[in-house]
């Protein structure tokens, strides 16, 4: 990966509520070059807190997160104009990002035939890999997947995994928040639940 | 970044190229043509109460927009990508600020000849209302953006704007449509200071709130 210090997330005994509610208590995790991460957890557990806290979104409830290295987060929300037609909702981001070969993540994702398409007429699946295009035209050391495997097909699951798989290799660090089976080498895992109080 | 964030933002807002952005300008012309229709055509009482009157179409024009003016961005996540990107709240407001007058304060000042041309308006009383929107709109638009972002994350957003509108627009209106009752310059100076007063909290009153409709 870029960047000339290596990346480094540490959350140290975190604690998040919803509401009134506690979601979690007293979780801490520590990642540097090349960890993966699975947070795994039932509906309503936490795991997209936890990931918007982590990505410095929310101000947790107790303890606190120390990154190094930029973040890119996927989550549900593409941040793509939905009156846009695809090519031109990413190159907002590329132009925003300067991103030197969007092409290639195009062709990647295999978005190349949907590019005229406006956002508000893709599938789920598809604006999932298109929000995966810009997140890859970032190219960021620290990325937090909040279920990046919604609504793909078994293709697209297969191509996620190998990018991660890809991303943790080369130095980068992941926190995937799923409830669906991922096969990344050397994945840690964590379950939300065993920190709910 | 701030400059491609100005591009996309006036694209989303701007009249005739984002979906029914026309929809201000087309509202401030019908209240201008309307107005004389349901007062009568007594060209004392127009010439009288018309200045009025487009000061009244321009503030609902700047407060129009308000319900997708922030919130869309909220659900889109737009504003989180931006802050993974390292750009302030503060910042995106300001640009959105920007975005939302261009993309209704010059086309009312414009579209104010036609509309004095309907109302009967004399050429000193179009002088004041020219220079009082070119005072006021920039006022117009913070207030919009303010209210916008307060009510983003409200489920009730909608009645709560209306609430909101009438203290914050008050002072703008006394100051800037009350200088053509007394055909009065100076007023507009305050109408003015108001104006950019606004402006200046504008960015961090909205950003402030985009920020705590995170938390919800």
């Amino acid at each position: 990966m870029q960047g000339s210090s290596p990346p480094s997330l540490i959350a140290s005994d975190l604690a998040s509520r919803r509401g009134d509610r506690v979601l979690f208590r007293g979780l801490s995790v520590e990642l540097g070059q090349g960890d993966a991460l699975h947070v795994t957890g039932a509906n309503g557990s936490g795991k997209t807190t936890l990931m918007r806290t982590l990505a410095g979104l929310m101000t947790p409830f107790e303890g606190g997160v120390e990154t190094a290295g930029a973040i890119g987060l996927l989550d549900d929300r593409p941040a793509l104009d939905p009156d846009l037609p695809l090519g031109k909702a990413l190159a907002f981001w590329e132009r925003v990002d300067g991103c030197a070969d969007p092409n290639a993540t195009v062709q990647k994702l295999g978005l190349s035939t949907l590019l005229d398409v406006p956002i508000q007429y893709l599938s789920t699946g598809q604006k999932k890999r298109a929000a995966l295009a810009s997140l890859l035209n970032r190219n960021v050391p620290i990325w937090l997947l909040d279920e990046p495997l919604s609504g793909l097909d078994k293709g697209a699951i297969g191509l996620v995994n190998a990018l991660i798989g890809e991303h943790s290799a080369s130095g980068g660090i992941a926190v995937i928040a799923s409830h669906q089976e991922l096969a990344i080498e050397g994945m840690r895992s964590l379950a939300i639940e065993d920190y709910a109080r | 970044m701030i400059a491609a964030l100005l591009r996309r933002d006036l694209a989303q807002f701007f009249p005739f190229t984002g979906s029914g952005a026309a929809l201000p300008l087309v509202f401030f012309l019908a209240v201008a043509m309307l107005y004389p229709f349901a007062v009568g055509p007594d060209a004392n009482v127009l010439t009288k109460t018309g200045g009025g009157v487009v000061w009244i179409a321009a503030l609902l024009a700047a407060i129009l927009p308000v319900e997708k003016l922030v919130r869309a961005d909220i659900e889109r996540g737009m504003f989180d990508q931006l802050r993974l990107r390292g750009m302030a709240e503060e910042m995106m407001m300001a640009v959105r600020l920007l975005a939302h007058w261009l993309s209704f304060g010059p086309p009312l000042i414009l579209a104010a000849f036609p509309a004095a041309a309907l109302l009967g308006l004399d050429g000193p009383t179009l002088h004041l209302i020219l220079i009082g929107l070119l005072a006021g709109t920039p006022g117009l638009a913070a207030i919009g953006l303010i209210i916008a972002a307060l009510t983003a994350s409200l489920r009730a957003g909608a009645a709560l704007s209306g609430l909101l509108l009438i203290p914050l627009a008050l002072p703008l209106l006394i100051f800037g449509a009350g200088a053509l009752a007394r055909q009065d310059v100076a007023s507009l100076g305050f109408a003015g200071a108001i104006s950019l007063g606004l402006v200046a909290i504008a960015p961090f009153a909205a950003g402030a709130a985009i920020r705590a409709a995170r938390e919800v």
